[in-house]
């Protein structure tokens, strides 16, 4: 037996912030590569001289970095580290490990919220964003009410639910775009696989608060959610009110999801792959979960707008193509071999 | 001396069928309490009705001396452990982690395990023999393990009184044995009260300090095993012609069916 095991507790904040710190790193790093990368040429040496504040103030340089490539990478940290996010809560809520904001619905429905409040001429630093945060509510109240039975959840009905609402929303946001000639009203391409090329700082301004408080209290609820990955009724059981525990995760989720859909469009499948290559390497305790998946999210989203930026330049993909590359035969191996052993409530 | 729960007169019903009527309880410290009752005598919602996940709809439970009804999940999980008769684990956590889990109505929100936490823990796996489990995956408990590693859990929360659901129902003789044994140990040395429904008629006979025998979600009989165990009850109460004769090694009343 491993005795070293016995003395201090598997979990304590100091891994926790450990671990944090080095995906924190880890985001900064892949962040400051995502700089330099890109259709216009940046040389290090000019990147340096950004950073040291020695580049002559008129070099093109700094407007692409700073005006077009940083806004861009923020809004990308931001959006994979509220989708991870929103992957990780969905799958311990649900107790289903193939849960996530885009195959539930989750984000269909925001995006079709956000497209509401654009075509009744709402302003998109507030309007907006709370229609898509209401379209978000919509639709994990609509896969909660209609994929639950009597007897509980079950893994494959909910999934199912999440899939067809997936299709209505987006069938009703295709709708929308071709009978309403409304300039503010993004493309078809914007929302149905993403875009962060139009990323403002003024946006960011919003957003970032806004995700730092939720992603605070979500991480609050940690002990709580593993709990209830363990079964509602032994939840309750253990002390946990699992209503306000449940009420408080989906609505912050759903606040999470809206905001980053309103702005970036629909990115698929960052909730399903990053949690679960989180919880391979760092097991399944939410205290840790939480904030590695998050970061661990940003830095995905990030490596993958990169990619959707270079790889056929100077030309460039939607960022929800690249994800949906990587997450679709993801989704499929998980279902195949685990998909048993999930298959029940 | 005190009861730590008491049902009062207390009555539930799914829809318009009572499960549970009229049923007065007291569960005190330290004492092995079995519940005996056919299917669908109300044995399971009794339970419930115990640790609080139903609520009356007539009578009132207390929790030493407080209405249930008034009480938190949190403050209701440092008295009363359950351990449930199904455990699923979806996600992958380690024997430790699990029992762990049972301090969590003993930390504050942001309160992470302390050394003290570890130290209960380690005692519960102790005293259930479940010590060199501690670093294996949940996952890969056989019946009896995970049984064991469940009541660790519900020692851990430190609780007046533990609940058992069917503890025994999927293990063999060997198990059930070792799961008894345990838990009448623990009354004996900590003072705890432990319920325990069973259709075990025998092992509840020999190991329990009282027995309460439901027929339609009332209590038919209540006592000692040698007042509650008798033939005339048993063919009552299940509807089942048997013979009850003594357990030659512990004098306690045994069951066997007429053939």
């Amino acid at each position: 037996m491993n005795n070293d095991l016995l003395h201090s507790p598997p979990l304590t904040p100091g891994r926790v912030f450990r671990l944090s710190l080095v995906m924190a790193l880890v985001l900064v790093f892949v962040g400051a590569v995502s700089l330099l990368l890109g259709t216009a040429e940046v040389s290090f040496g000019k990147f340096m001289a950004l950073v040291s504040g020695t580049l002559d103030p008129q070099d093109p340089a700094r407007l692409i970095i700073l005006r077009i490539r940083l806004p861009r990478i923020i809004l990308a940290g931001l959006a994979g580290f509220s989708l991870a996010l929103g992957g990780v809560v969905f799958q311990a809520l649900l107790r289903n490990p193939l849960a996530d904001p885009f195959i539930l619905g989750v984000s269909s429905g925001s995006a079709f919220g956000a497209i509401v409040g654009i075509i009744l001429g709402f302003t998109f630093s507030f309007g907006v964003p709370l229609m898509s945060f209401a379209g978000a509510l919509l639709a994990v109240y609509l896969v909660l009410a209609l994929g639950t039975r009597k007897m509980g959840m079950e893994s494959s009905t909910i999934l199912l639910t999440g899939v067809i609402l997936n299709a209505f929303f987006t069938a009703v946001i295709m709708f929308f775009i071709s009978i309403v000639a409304d300039s503010r009203l993004h493309t078809m391409l914007f929302w149905l696989y993403g875009d962060l090329s139009q990323s403002r700082y003024a946006s960011l301004v919003i957003l970032t608060p806004a995700l730092i408080a939720a992603s605070l209290i979500l991480f609050s609820f940690a002990k709580e959610l593993n709990l209830i990955t363990t079964g509602e009724e032994i939840a309750l059981q253990l002390g946990v009110d699992v209503e306000k525990a449940k009420k408080t995760c989906l609505v912050l989720v759903s606040l999470l999801i809206g905001l980053v859909v309103s702005f970036s469009g629909l990115i698929g499948f960052v909730g399903l792959i990053v949690p679960h290559l989180a919880r391979m390497a760092f097991g399944s305790d939410h205290r840790l979960l939480v904030p590695v998946a998050s970061l661990g999210g940003a830095t995905f989203l990030i490596a993958a707008d990169t990619l959707a930026r270079v790889l056929i330049s100077p030309s460039e993909l939607p960022v929800g193509v690249i994800t949906a590359f990587l997450g679709a035969p993801f989704f499929l191996y998980l279902l195949r071999a685990r998909g048993s052993q999930w298959n029940r409530s | 001396m005190e009861p730590i729960l008491r049902l009062k007169k207390v009555g539930f019903r799914y829809g318009s069928s009572w499960a549970v009527r009229g049923v007065d309880l007291d569960v005190f410290p330290g004492e092995m309490l079995g519940m005996l009752g056919p299917n669908g005598s109300g044995k399971t919602t009794l339970l419930k009705l115990l640790d609080g996940m139903l609520l009356p709809h007539d009578g009132e439970v207390l929790v030493h001396g407080k209405s249930m009804v008034d009480l938190k999940r949190g403050e209701v999980a440092k008295v009363v452990a359950m351990v449930a008769q199904e455990n699923f684990f979806r996600f992958d956590f380690s024997v430790l982690e699990v029992v762990l889990m049972g301090r969590f109505p003993h930390l504050g929100r942001l309160q992470f395990e302390k050394g003290k936490d570890l130290r209960i823990a380690v005692n519960a796996l102790r005293a259930t023999h479940s010590l060199e489990l501690s670093g294996r995956s949940i996952h890969e408990l056989s019946g009896g393990e995970k049984q064991r590693v469940l009541l660790a859990r519900a020692l851990t929360q430190e609780p007046g009184v533990i609940l058992l659901d069917e503890p025994t129902s999927f293990l063999d003789l060997k198990y059930k044995k070792e799961i008894f044994d345990l838990i009448a140990g623990l009354t004996q040395e900590k003072g705890l009260a432990v319920v325990v429904v069973s259709h075990d008629i025998d092992l509840v006979s020999q190991y329990c300090h009282r027995i309460v025998m439901l027929k339609q979600g009332s209590v038919h009989l209540a006592g000692t095993p040698d007042q509650v165990i008798a033939a005339a009850s048993i063919e009552e109460v299940y509807e089942c012609a048997v013979l009850v004769d003594r357990n030659p090694l512990t004098g306690k009343p045994r069951v066997s069916l007429k053939p």
